[in-house]
């Protein structure tokens, strides 16, 4: 990243989200509608390695929070954290807390497949089932109870439309979702994420391998989403974190090292290592 | 053409992959011609005593007189008790093993066992099976205690082919599966059993085509050979398979016995052709579910 941050954040409003996205007065007060996810000393080890050190941070709700940091520094470990999706890899441990909703989720007896519908994800790396479009969308639902197949088809075209992705598949819901290119499966993940109706949305680099427009229309998704959501995105585009996100948070090597709005982060960041990353000297 | 500069160290490397080519082509045709060669000899003994008659025909003293029927009924019974314990059982192993089972040293051991034990002769399964179900059960010799023998003759080699199967499927799928909220018997139900049946199916058509052939442990627990009746009941009556039928057929001394054995070799190819055929169709009905 060569490209220097122009001072001026949000870079490029989306226009569809323009009335509602006031640029100053929103970002004054980030916690206005509480805390959704609370990190208290979070530390995180992959059997003898560690990748998370003493991580403390606070989601607000109806906010994004833009997760930035070089490659392998630990946001998508945190970010799996946020809804245990690392107690799928063997011999992994997490220390501290991570409270939702004020309830710590690795307390005993928590119920995780229901945190699972709370907190949904979309992964780095797209990965649809190896079945149809709509069966795709319409997973989560139906693992969730829904049969009706009217709910059904009308949760799936409003979360395709929601993830742009439904003007180009509704003439073939019912063909394989392998067959999509790389950017629109990502943009179907994305739809099946939102077909749980979550509370929390985690996004591991979702615009990773999307062209500029389909891009711009997942951060306009965004934008409309944290409405109803609590969002936190992993990118490696500057651009992107200032443009969607209230707050921004830097990972290095395994350590939190700033979080603030991004206002700020972006136009004066407290920390040389964080203001060396946005400007692109090292990273 | 320009030859690499690295070519020149090796100059004979093209004539040996040539030569390696051709070595594994003579391999190929070897076993292909040995199996031609049997079929052939199979085929041309046997053909002439194959019949309608002979398929639904007991067996007789007299060669000219016999007939497959009971075995045949035998073998398709066993395949049914067989396939109806190992199959379930097996892939529910499977699925222990693979999905819920935390990596331990009891899992590591278990895991060896089952592997060791898919290499243990068959006939070591007939002892365990006529003391374990003849005699300690009381299930007699009936079809009921040789389908139990059977099982654990094929069990070891379901349960593994249907873990590679399950360990086939892209740990992704898993992950996005949970990550929508879906317990693991919802991911293993809508999601791994899908994927992985084509691979499952074809270890348990492996599994039970080498159950249709196995006659030693059979022969151990005491299956008849000389059976002019199709079992009623599966524990008490008597009945015999066609590899059975088949290998007494061959230990008579008149060459009439060892065509008519031939014929049941036809048709024990026959039923094996059958049951793979099955599988193919089977395979390709449930793969519409998944669409790669
Ligand atoms: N499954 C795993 N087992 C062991 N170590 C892992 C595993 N996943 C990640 N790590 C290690 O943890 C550290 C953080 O990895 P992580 O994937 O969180 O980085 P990241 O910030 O998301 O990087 P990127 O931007 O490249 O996606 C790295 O050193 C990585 O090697
Ligand atoms: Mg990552």
């Amino acid at each position: 990243m060569s490209e220097a941050i122009s001072p001026r954040v949000p870079l490029r409003v989306a226009p569809r989200a323009l009335p509602r996205v006031p640029t100053g007065q929103d970002h004054e007060d980030l916690t206005k509608h509480g805390i959704k996810v609370t990190a208290a000393d979070v530390n995180f080890f992959y059997s003898e390695h560690q990748a998370l050190y003493g991580i403390n941070l606070a989601v607000p709700k109806n906010c994004v929070t833009a997760l930035i940091g070089p490659s392998g520094c630990g946001k998508s470990t945190f970010l799996r954290c946020l809804n245990r999706m690392n107690d799928m890899i063997d011999g992994t441990l997490l220390r501290g807390k991570i409270l939702l909703d004020g309830e710590d989720i690795y307390q005993r007896g928590t119920d995780v497949v229901e945190l699972r519908k709370r907190v949904g994800m979309v992964f780095q790396k797209s990965n649809p089932f190896p079945k149809t479009i709509y069966e795709n969308v319409a997973y989560g639902p139906r693992v969730a109870g829904v049969k009706k197949s009217v709910i059904l088809e009308e949760i799936v075209e409003k979360c395709l439309q929601q993830a742009a992705l439904w003007d180009e598949v509704q003439s073939r819901l019912n063909d394989s979702a392998l067959q999509l290119s790389g950017g629109q499966q990502q943009r179907l993940c994305i739809a099946r994420a939102l077909a749980t109706d979550p509370e929390v949305l985690l996004m591991d680099e979702p615009a990773s391998a999307l062209d500029p427009k389909s891009t711009a229309a997942i951060e306009d998704l965004i934008f409309e989403l944290k409405d109803t959501y609590t969002i936190v995105i992993v990118t490696h585009n500057m651009q992107q974190a200032a443009r969607v996100s209230d707050q921004t948070a830097f990972f290095y090597e395994g350590h939190l090292i700033e979080v603030g709005r991004t206002t700020d982060m972006f136009t004066h960041p407290r920390e040389k290592r964080t203001e060396d990353y946005i400007t692109g000297r090292f990273g | 053409m320009s030859v690499s500069k690295y070519s020149e160290g090796r100059p004979y490397a093209k004539i040996a992959s040539q030569a390696f080519a051709l070595a594994c082509g003579l391999c190929t045709l070897l076993s292909v011609s040995v199996l031609v060669l049997l079929l052939w000899n199979i085929f041309g003994f046997g053909w002439s005593s194959l019949s309608w008659d002979f398929v639904t025909s007991w067996p007789s003293r007299f060669a000219a007189k016999s007939g497959i029927w009971s075995a045949l009924i035998g073998s398709l019974y066993l395949i049914g008790v067989t396939a109806l314990f190992s199959v379930p059982i097996g892939v529910g192993a499977a699925i222990y093993l693979e999905e819920y089972a935390p990596p331990s040293r009891w899992r590591s051991l278990v895991q060896i066992n089952i592997a060791n034990l898919a290499g243990v002769p068959s006939i070591v399964y007939g002892i365990l099976g006529l003391g374990l179900f003849v005699r300690m059960m009381h299930l007699n010799r009936g079809v009921l205690a040789g389908g139990l023998t059977l099982t654990l003759v094929v069990l070891p080699i379901i349960i593994l082919s249907s873990q590679e199967a399950l360990r086939a499927v892209p740990s992704t799928i898993r992950q996005a599966s949970y990550a929508l909220g879906a317990t693991r018997w919802q991911t293993i139900w809508h999601q791994l059993l899908p994927i992985s049946l084509p691979g499952i199916l074809t270890g348990v058509i492996l599994s039970l085509s080498r159950a249709l052939g196995e006659a030693a442990p059979l022969v151990v627990i005491g299956a008849a050979t000389f059976v002019r009746f199709t079992p009623k009941n599966l524990i008490t009556d008597d009945y015999t398979a066609l590899p059975v039928q088949i290998f007494n057929w061959t230990e008579q001394p008149q060459v009439a016995f060892h065509e008519i054995a031939a014929a049941g070799i036809i048709v024990l190819l026959t039923v094996l052709i059958a049951m793979n055929a099955l599988a193919v169709i089977l395979r390709q009905r449930f793969s519409k579910k998944v669409r790669w």
